[in-house]
């Protein structure tokens, strides 16, 4: 990027903070495909929330999410004081969908088809999101599965190079399969906090983190 | 780029040198790839690409998937050596470094075999 491209989104992102100070931030959820973001997503709205409802539905399939979803105005209290989020859930983020692994689940060529355009649609809506409309990044890894892989590289390098406060989640700790430490050492250079966002395990951690990181 | 020989005999890898790709925009980096991509070839980047231009490579190769004649991409580059390196003044005079070496390729012709710090090894098939 150019130095004036650079200087500007630098000086709209001060300028941001200095006036909006009340505002909500928007806190993207993002990661790889069924890494479990909406399952957290709807935990902190149902924890947080007077009404609860459900941010989206969750599902074992791949791409359940194939739009980013934005609940407004979550208060979140922590030690005597709140911090203000919008909390976006985004359909999880990959370089290749085929619709044939959908079969797989039961379903007919058309619904299958239908579901794959809607999960590109949903995966090039996340990137936009990240580059133009969130204010930091909780990045959900789900800690049974190998997260050294180059969808996690290329995006938490993406979300470095803009300058985003990052928080990383190795999630489905409540699995025998899990290893937190495996994410740890993938991802050296940033805090990884252990949770399982079905069972509400380490719930109170993640929490504080959230204030800490984006209060 | 010169034209390709029939896929049916092997497979083409077109090794695009950092020169090359100092002279095109972000657009028409992504195109270069993907037009090459599309067309059954391995695209293997001599100092691969941006963290902005690899978002926009994923949200363009989404645009592009289409059941039954592209399902999209697989991506592989040794962990850049650490974003960390560079200063906020560095990256504010667009200095950060990205020299990386990429393989791209359709994703339904390579798998990716190992990977670590030091080595990828991948499995390349005809269409």
């Amino acid at each position: 990027m150019g130095l004036l491209t650079n200087l500007k989104s630098s000086i709209a992102r001060a300028a941001s903070t200095l006036f909006a100070e009340e505002e909500s931030k928007r806190i993207g959820i993002y990661g790889p495909p069924n890494a479990g973001k909406t399952t957290l997503a709807n935990r902190i709205v149902r924890d947080w929330t007077e009404h609860g409802d459900a941010v989206g539905p969750e599902s074992h399939i791949p791409h359940e999410t194939r739009r980013a979803r934005r609940k407004e105005d979550i208060e979140i209290e922590r030690n005597g004081s709140t911090v203000n989020i919008d909390v976006v859930d985004t359909p999880g983020v990959t370089t290749k969908v085929d619709y044939t692994e959908f079969l797989e689940h039961d379903m007919e060529k058309d619904d299958a088809v239908r579901r794959s355009r809607e999960a590109t649609e949903g995966v090039a809506e996340a990137m936009h999101w990240l580059r133009e409309d969130v204010d930091g990044v909780i990045y959900v890894l789900d800690s049974t599965t190998d997260p050294f892989t180059q969808v996690n590289t290329m995006l938490i390098g993406i979300i470095e190079s803009q300058d985003l406060p990052v928080l990383i989640l190795a999630n489905k700790i409540d699995k025998e399969e899990s290893s937190v430490q495996r994410i740890r050492n993938a991802f050296p250079q940033h805090e990884t906090i252990p949770l399982s966002a079905l069972e509400g395990d380490n719930m109170d951690e993640v929490y504080d983190k959230i204030a800490e990181y984006f209060g | 780029m010169a034209e390709v020989k029939d896929p049916s005999e092997g497979v083409q890898i077109d090794l695009i040198s950092g020169e090359r790709m100092d002279g095109l925009t972000s657009m028409e980096k992504i195109r270069l790839i993907l037009d090459g991509v599309r067309e059954g070839n391995i695209v293997i980047l001599e100092e691969g690409l941006s963290p902005d231009e690899e978002s926009r490579l994923i949200e363009v190769t989404m645009t592009e998937i289409s059941p039954d004649e592209f399902n999209g991409i697989e991506i592989e580059t040794h962990p850049r050596s650490d974003t960390s390196d560079s200063s906020f003044l560095d990256r504010l005079m667009g200095k950060e470094s990205t020299k990386k070496l990429t393989v791209i390729g359709p994703a339904n012709q390579i798998e990716t075999l190992h990977k670590d710090e030091t080595l990828i090894q991948t499995l390349v098939s005809r269409k």
